[in-house]
């Protein structure tokens, strides 16, 4: 009854909801959409001649071996930074979390990289890994280790992975941190008493009171390392040397922006939308089951 | 509160001055009539200029400082007379600039000039309603043009088999060798005799790196560009067939002759004896020369002027190096770089075209291509333009800036050196790129890497043939 009272207006709570849903249809469902139409199109650049031809696109593409290697790179590449940059921030949260000196300093320092932009990002890195001009690049050569992410594939995967994830650290860590923070200090000197050692503790009960942060990041990183990685491969390695480092997303890039090829880019990105959402589902299928809220 | 605080002060002005209300008025009437009278004056003196000059967008692709000298130039039209008015905009880079021509044209809104890398040449002439071809616009807009001014192997890349100019030449580039003399005295190599073959680059690289006179001794930039395309050109192999695609949309690439695959065994040794350094893709190259890490590179022309900044050593400049004992070469070598194409959108007038046409017509004018070529380095793009800048003493300040114009104009282009018109080329390259990485990876040989980018060239081309039929 209460209720009833209080939206006697029964177009009130749509129209509140009106912002909300035309930034959705208008930045999301209308792209995806266009995408969808697209993919089952041949068409030149400008537009000129358009041709329907139902699943051609998506024939052509799956039956590409470099776009399956694509489909393997992007799958290493994502997992490697989710784990990399997750288990990195929470260790360096649990460190940040206990009383030290200078806590905060230290805290404000681990969430900087967050607000460098990826390219600016990837050129820092290019500075000290460069084979020629960086810092790094020049220490392996006075080592006598052969250091070329131009020419060697798995260097220049391993590359991108470290900065993709070097990124990604300071949001993890802020979550962290936030999570170890809301544990209460009770339940830790609980176990002290017991005589539960640090590593204990932290298995025992810090790490499944942060699982709800950490289910929720592990989403956040999927995402990042499918979508937003991008502008690191783009300045680092362009994709090379050979394809080692072309994931799926910069090669919607490339085909589609630089190569023009817009049917087919269409194609790949919807079928990594299907990818994404797919992956998503089973995360919170079988994974959140272990999540204790 | 706030209408007492009114009366108040009204009272207060009452009382203070004697004749307060003419006062006020006669104010307001003197602020007025200066602000009507400054309007008036500045529309009258714009509106005939402004209702009679046509305005033409013109995109660009070109950063700073090149962007600059452009559009000082495009205001030099400007302001050589009182009809036409081009706008010019920085479109981000090429690629980036091509993105935004085309959403535009989509939208109906094109710009009426845009600058096009010389790879995006084939999807600019296969957009038959998009475009406007240089020959048609000028016949039609009825201004004279003589499209002979222009040096044949630029012409060649934007025109049609049968002559006819399809965009405007502006900046244009070539492949050249940059050699570092200090490092050549340095391994006991005729700093004045640079390397004229593949044989002798190969011996002058090993010597630098066996006296350590630099820690590279060859390398180059944009590897396809200089490795595939100007190498093909130079020694007049094809680089696909119909004299590269000039002659029809079904070509087939050819880069896996006999020619290509020795030459990129030749690289792939000289990796292996350390004479030879990959460099990267694209422009990545450009870095290891003016800092010494480089004795020897092969680049674009256009280098010139960051060597000139940044190099703290003796250099030179000569032409590209070939092999002996290929028939025929060297041939003259191709062109990078830009063309200016016009663009077309409904409701587009004749007046808007001829303005467009005056405006290509005007970039031609020698004292504007010398002024350009010596400005940024880039080509002479008219024999005109070359002899100013030589009438002017500028290739004898600057010994070796001739280097480029003469290699491009060293022999009649052949069917093979007149420049490639295939579709998809910037994919084409990076195809081209990515296998010649896998072979110097060691992970497939000479001969499979070429078969393979024939192979997916071929698939790219059909793909552009099916999309544009």
């Amino acid at each position: 009854m209460q209720r009833r009272v209080i939206f006697s207006n029964k177009r009130l709570p749509y129209l509140l909801l009106v912002p909300q849903l035309a930034i959705t249809v208008v930045f999301f469902f209308w792209p995806a959409f266009q995408a969808i139409l697209w993919s089952m199109l041949r068409q030149d650049p400008f537009g000129l001649r358009t041709e329907f031809i139902w699943f051609d696109n998506y024939a052509v593409i799956l039956s590409d071996p470099l776009y399956l290697n694509s489909v393997k790179t992007t799958f290493i590449f994502a997992f490697s930074v989710t784990t990399i940059a997750m288990a990195s921030a929470l260790l360096l949260a649990f460190m940040a979390d206990k009383h030290i000196r200078g806590a905060g300093a230290y805290k404000t320092m681990l969430i900087w990289p967050y607000a460098v932009a990826p390219a600016v990002a990837a050129v820092l890195w290019l500075f000290i890994f460069h084979p020629n001009i960086g810092y790094f690049g020049r220490a392996m050569r006075e080592l006598g280790v052969l250091w070329d992410y131009k020419l060697n594939g798995n260097q220049a995967l391993s590359l991108v992975i470290l900065v993709a994830s070097w990124k990604q650290v300071s949001y993890n860590f802020l979550f962290f941190l936030a999570a170890l923070q809301s544990i209460p200090k009770s339940v830790l000197e609980a176990a002290s008493i017991d005589g539960a050692g640090s590593t204990r503790q932290f298995w025992t009960i810090v790490f499944p009171l942060i699982s709800p942060t950490s289910f929720f990041l592990l989403m956040v990183n999927m995402v990042y390392s499918f979508f937003d990685t991008f502008g690191v491969i783009h300045a680092l390695t362009g994709g090379g040397p050979g394809k080692a480092t072309e994931t799926l997303i910069f090669k919607v890039y490339s085909d589609g922006v630089l190569f023009l090829d817009l049917g087919g880019s269409s194609a790949q990105s919807v079928i990594l939308m299907i990818i994404v959402i797919g992956l998503t589902a089973i995360q919170f299928r079988y994974v959140e089951r272990k999540v204790h809220y | 509160m706030d209408r007492s605080g009114v009366r108040v002060k009204n009272k207060e002005t009452i009382g203070t001055a004697i004749n307060p209300k003419q006062e006020v008025t006669m104010v307001k009437i003197s602020r007025g009539f200066v602000i009507v009278a400054i309007v008036l004056f500045f529309a009258l003196l714009a509106t005939p200029a402004l209702a009679q000059r046509t305005e033409v967008q013109f995109w660009h692709g070109l950063a700073q400082p090149l962007g600059g000298i452009l559009e000082k130039i495009v205001a030099d039209f400007n302001a050589s007379q009182d009809k036409h008015h081009v706008n010019a905009t920085f479109k981000g880079s090429y690629p980036d600039t091509m993105v935004a021509a085309i959403a535009a044209f989509r939208a109906g809104n094109a710009p009426h000039i845009v600058q096009m890398f010389e790879v995006g040449t084939a999807t600019m002439m296969a957009a038959r309603g998009a475009i406007k071809p240089v020959h048609e616009l000028m016949r039609e807009a009825g201004v004279s043009f003589d499209p002979k001014i222009y040096v044949p192997a630029i012409k060649g890349y934007y025109s049609l088999p049968d002559g006819r100019m399809m965009s405007m030449p502006f900046n244009s580039s070539t492949a050249v060798m940059f050699y570092n003399k200090d490092a050549f005295k340095k391994a006991g190599l005729d700093p004045e005799k640079p390397p004229r073959t593949w044989a002798e680059l190969r011996a002058a690289a090993q010597k630098i790196r066996a006296a350590n006179a630099a820690n590279i001794g060859f390398t180059c930039a944009w590897p396809t560009w200089t490795q595939f395309e100007q190498f093909s050109a130079i020694h007049d192999v094809p680089l696909a067939s119909k004299a590269n695609g000039m002659e029809g949309m079904d070509a087939v690439m050819t880069i896996n002759s006999p020619l290509h695959v020795r030459h990129v065994q030749t690289l792939i040794d000289m990796q292996k004896e350390g004479s030879f350094k990959y460099a990267g893709r694209d422009s990545a190259g450009d870095a290891l020369f003016p800092s010494g890490e480089a004795a020897i590179i092969h680049a674009s022309s256009g280098l010139r002027a960051r060597i000139m900044r940044e190099a703290k050593f003796e250099w030179g400049v000569t032409m590209l190096p070939y092999y002996e004992d290929v028939k025929g070469a060297p041939k003259n070598s191709i062109i990078g770089g830009a063309s200016f194409w016009a663009m077309t959108a409904p409701k587009r007038t004749a007046e808007e075209y001829r303005a467009v046409a005056e405006f290509l017509k005007f970039i031609g004018q020698p004292e504007v291509v010398a002024k350009w070529h010596m400005d940024t380095g880039f080509l002479p793009v008219t024999f005109g333009g070359f002899e100013l800048a030589k009438a002017q003493g500028y290739y004898q300040k600057n010994p070796g800036a001739d280097i480029p114009h003469r290699q491009m104009t060293r022999s009649e282009p052949t069917e093979n050196s007149r420049g490639l018109r295939l579709g998809s080329m910037p994919e084409i390259r990076v195809v081209i790129q990515e296998e010649l990485e896998k072979a110097l990876q060691g992970a497939q040989t000479a001969q499979q890497a070429m078969d393979s980018a024939v192979a997916r060239g071929n698939v790219i081309l059909r793909n552009f043939e099916k999309t544009n039929r």
